[in-house]
């Protein structure tokens, strides 16, 4: 149970063309992050999964059946939205019911089924309130219960997380991991953040324009990105890229080094810059640098006592360095 | 000194308020105090205004004179059943276009809008002649049917508006918590919009009840509501303005006591979508 496979899938709103044919295959159990900029189509393709969109042509199977002109309801697929669409005139216990209702099954079984998950996500106190009564965190965890009740054969998040503020972003994310961990149920998320996307995901699949740039897992794509795209959007603070003369010498049109992967010295390296800003947060001190190749980052392990205009060498790990041609692509 | 200009702001424009409100309000006001009055008192100028002689005299003429509960009965079952038939049919209609639009449900909303600005005098003959061939002459069905028609385009439209305002992903939710499209308008969608909806009646309840060149039209002693009623007092009687007051005062105290009433409802429903 739970494998989604996409097979030449297109989506066109009108003529523009969001989603270009497209092949992606999700295995059972498997944790898959669909990550990338804002209007890369990854929330279209969840919709499309979901059955909330048709596609313009190819197929959608789930577990090797055509579920293509199957309806939302009939893909067997739970989806927590962004906005968690909890119905606002139901109490908590009639929204996380509300699809084992529709589903027809008997109100002593529902029941049960409610406290069951009621009591997996501490809601239990909280069953017979509305959803205008409570909070962001608690709201996520109502519209998570209503999804697991239905033990569904995948569950579709999209960007659950992003109307929830920082610290109540880092619990929810643990809590949704844990809870994979404890259904090993398929899961596709969509998110534009990369650090949900490293820290949840067993796969990732990196959009851009509608298109695959990398599938990988998480420390695949922090090895090795398959192009500069991919480069510059998986890592935190983002991969330096530098063109010129710098990459030139490595025989390159584009070379990467990513902020933790540089040496810096008062004294001497490979490349001299000015520091611009300096931020100590006291496990690290990230430097934003000048250089003649233009803006760097740098991170250095704990605490460096450096500050705005003060001259710094940096000098990369070399086996920490990234080549890309002129097209873009990574050079092995 | 800005916070005085604004307290004088303030009881310019309240003044100013009441006296389009007044101004609004007096000829129901002036109907009410004449329903009160003597014949003699009702056409004295100039006209008094609260010092008469007060008396009941003219409910009681007008009790005596025409069945008050007939016409109010069939006042009720029109204005009820036109809203209630209208409502039926307005919510699937209202839904698809809100949630489902074409590239034409604009134009659609826009042309049902306009048989509103259709002089209803000029379809009545083909109106008229339909009701002979149908045997709805003078029945409440008939007018059921005709109320409900003329209000058909404000109640999709309003009913529109409201479900513009739910938010398409909750719906969704129930597409994917597995909900029908009967479900999903009977158990989200109509719950979410119930003060929608109850404006939406309240004011076409409203409309229908004062509705008078079709149900003076069609109807003449079985099927005719209250606006029949009052007019039974102003031809054939001459001028009797006292008793034709209380006759008019009796037809609306209904509606304006059912409108006094939900007065929050109804302002609730006809601004919402503008404060959000």
């Amino acid at each position: 149970m739970g494998q989604i496979e996409l097979q030449k899938v297109t989506k066109r709103f009108g003529e523009t063309e969001v989603i270009p044919p497209l092949d992606l295959k999700i295995g059972e159990g498997e944790f898959v992050v669909f990550v990338g900029p804002s209007g890369c189509g990854k929330s279209t393709l969840l919709r499309l999964i979901a059955g909330l969109e048709d596609i313009s042509s190819g197929k959608i199977l789930i577990d090797g059946q055509d579920a293509t002109n199957l309806g939302p309801a009939k893909r067997g697929l739970a989806m927590v939205f962004q906005s968690y669409a909890l119905y606002p005139h139901m109490s908590v216990r009639k929204n996380i019911a509300f699809p084992l209702k529709m589903a027809g099954m008997d109100q002593a079984a529902i029941d049960a089924k409610v406290e069951g998950a009621a009591k997996v996500l501490n809601l239990a106190s909280y069953l017979d309130r509305r959803p205008g009564q409570l909070s962001g965190g608690q709201r996520q965890r109502v519209a998570i219960g209503r999804a697991i009740v239905r033990e569904p054969a995948a569950f579709l998040f999209d960007e659950p997380l992003s109307n929830l503020d920082a610290a109540l972003r880092v619990n929810m994310r643990l809590e949704i991991t844990e809870l994979h961990q404890n259904l090993k149920t398929t899961m596709v998320y969509v998110t534009h953040d990369q650090v949900e996307a490293m820290t949840m995901a067993d796969k990732i699949v990196v959009l851009q324009a509608g298109r695959i740039e990398q599938v990988g897992t998480p420390l695949e794509l922090y090895r090795a990105p398959r192009n500069t795209f991919v480069a510059g959007f998986i890592g935190s603070p983002k991969m330096n890229l530098l063109t010129g003369a710098p990459a030139q010498a490595k025989g390159a049109t584009t070379i990467g080094i990513r902020p933790e992967h540089l040496d810096v010295s008062k004294e001497s390296g490979d490349w001299q810059g000015k520091v611009l800003v300096a931020e100590h947060l006291g496990s690290d001190t990230f430097l934003h640098v000048a250089t003649d190749y233009g803006q760097m980052t740098v991170r250095v392990s704990g605490e460096m006592s450096v500050g705005h205009g003060d001259s710094i060498w940096m000098t990369p790990d070399q086996t920490h360095l990234h080549r890309f041609g002129a097209d873009g692509l990574r050079i092995a | 000194m800005a916070r005085s200009i604004t307290t004088k702001r303030k009881t310019i424009n309240t003044a100013f308020a009441w006296a389009v409100g007044l101004l609004i309000f007096f000829p129901i006001l002036w109907t009410i105090l004449t329903s009160f009055k003597t014949e003699a008192d009702a056409i004295a100028f100039p006209p008094k205004f609260l010092f008469f002689d007060w008396t009941l005299e003219n409910y009681a003429v007008v009790q005596e004179r025409s069945d008050y509960m007939r016409f109010l009965w069939n006042s009720i079952i029109i204005a009820g059943g036109s809203t209630l038939l209208g409502i039926i049919i307005a919510i699937p209609a209202a839904w698809s276009m809100a949630f489902v639009p074409s590239r034409r449900t604009k134009d659609i909303l826009m042309w049902m809008l306009s048989t509103k600005m259709l002089p209803a005098v000029g379809v009545l003959y083909p109106m008229y002649l339909i009701f002979i061939k149908l045997g709805w002459l003078d029945t409440r069905i008939g007018l059921v049917i005709v109320l409900m028609l003329i209000n058909l385009p404000i109640i999709i439209w309003m009913l529109y508006t409201y479900f513009k305002e739910i938010p398409g992903e909750i719906l969704e939710a129930a597409r994917m918590d597995g909900a029908s499209l009967k479900s999903e308008i009977l158990y989200v969608l109509t719950p979410m919009a119930v003060p929608g909806i109850a404006s939406t009646i309240l004011l076409n309840v409203i409309l229908a009840w004062n509705e008078a060149f079709w149900t003076l039209n069609l109807t003449a002693a079985n099927a005719a509501p209250l606006t029949a009623f009052i007019a039974s007092y102003s031809s054939p009687e001459g001028l009797f303005y006292a008793k034709l007051s209380a006759a008019s005062t009796m037809a609306i105290a209904p509606i304006l006591i059912m409108g006094w009433f939900s007065q929050k409802q109804l302002v609730r429903g006809l601004t919402f979508g503008a404060v959000k």
